[in-house]
């Protein structure tokens, strides 16, 4: 009564195609995709908003995409960095996906945006699958985490192409292991750069915008060994 | 709970499907999710049932195969399992694996197709793709 057939499609292909058009227009009209990943309260508003105030500083046309279930709390705080912003609302959607990116940019990207920072929800599980087009995937981890979050969250971590320590002025506090933190990195996505950052001390100024710009100049990024297949 | 966009994900695809080969029922859908994918089975499970609700999908089983992480370093020609947490860095030399071989996948392995009709069809003309 049945006949199978063997489809071998990727689940997420939709998703992946529509990643690499949104790559494609955006790349040909000079625009970078940052894509920002931590748990929530890590600090990734406070990092983009110090480095969204440098972009405008240095004459880097820059821009950013914020995302949360609820409150345009994040939008408020990063468009005092003088940045166009737009605060994306999920409606409880735990991760932001290629087609919303897309949607969202209709109509609002000011077409000499250089950067691009999509601020991801706070979440290290869901938005790990979901390409949105980006040249620059970040991960960010604070000191009070806990220096296992990257065995923890593997496929998150594993998929960085930068990872940013944040808080580090409370490290010491925070009985923060940085040694133990970088070996867990080391062994989920060996020879990614890890990058140590304060908001609050000044930390890492600047280091983000000068990764950033530097996938924007078309310098090789990183390429984790979970999106490498194997030899 | 991003198994819900994934569980809609596999019915649209599937559904798509069913409409180019004119198929009125399925009655499994197997599925290689990757150990290191990051999906949780039973959520996957859960959000289905809700997904397929009214499609042509309603009613199918299920099956979710679990596929391990591998990883392979090319010098000492060796690939092993990368456990969970993974491990990516060579048991033999300690470098970089130079890639997973396994444990990322995310894909209908194999659909079937509840059909009398095409079963029938099947019996006077045998299609490639029958198991």
């Amino acid at each position: 009564m049945c006949r199978a057939v063997d489809l071998q499609r990727a689940v997420l292909a939709k998703n992946e195609a529509a990643a690499q058009i949104l790559r494609t227009e955006l790349t040909a009209r000079g625009t970078t995709v940052v894509n920002l990943l931590s748990s929530p309260g890590s600090g990734k508003t406070a990092l983009l908003e110090r480095e969204l105030r440098l972009a405008g500083e240095r004459g880097v046309a820059a821009a950013a995409l914020t995302a949360d279930l609820a409150t345009e709390n994040d939008a408020r705080r990063l468009a005092r960095s003088g940045a166009p912003v737009k605060q994306v609302l999920t409606d409880g959607l735990c991760h932001l996906e290629a087609d919303m990116v897309a949607r969202h940019l209709h109509d609002w990207l000011p077409e000499s945006t250089r950067l691009l920072f999509v601020e991801n929800v706070g979440n290290l599980v869901c938005p790990a699958g979901y390409d949105l087009g980006e040249s620059l995937r970040v991960v960010l981890a604070s000191v009070t985490e806990g220096e296992d979050k990257p065995l923890k969250y593997p496929t998150a971590f594993g998929l960085a192409q930068l990872v940013i320590v944040t808080k580090t002025d409370m490290a010491e506090a925070a009985e923060f292991d940085e040694a133990a933190f970088r070996a867990h990195v080391e062994q989920v996505n060996p020879g990614v750069e890890v990058l140590l950052s304060s908001v609050r001390d000044g930390r890492g100024a600047g280091a983000l915008l000068d990764r950033a710009l530097a996938a924007a100049g078309g310098n090789r990024v990183h390429t984790p060994v979970m999106a490498r297949a194997g030899a | 709970m991003h198994e819900m966009s994934l569980a809609v994900a596999v019915v649209d695809q599937v559904e798509t499907a069913a409409r180019s080969r004119g198929a009125v029922g399925v009655s499994s859908i197997e599925l290689d999710v990757g150990e290191l994918a990051g999906v949780v089975a039973d959520a996957l499970a859960f959000c289905f049932e809700l997904a397929c609700a009214d499609t042509v999908v309603e009613g199918a089983e299920l099956i979710t195969r679990t596929v391990p992480g591998t990883a392979r370093c090319e010098p000492c020609a060796e690939v092993w399992a990368v456990g969970m947490p993974p491990c990516l860095l060579c048991p033999g030399c300690g470098a970089a694996a130079d890639g997973l071989v396994s444990g990322r996948e995310l894909q209908i392995r194999e659909v079937r197709w509840a059909d009398p009709e095409a079963a029938r069809e099947d019996h006077r003309q045998p299609i490639t793709e029958e198991s």
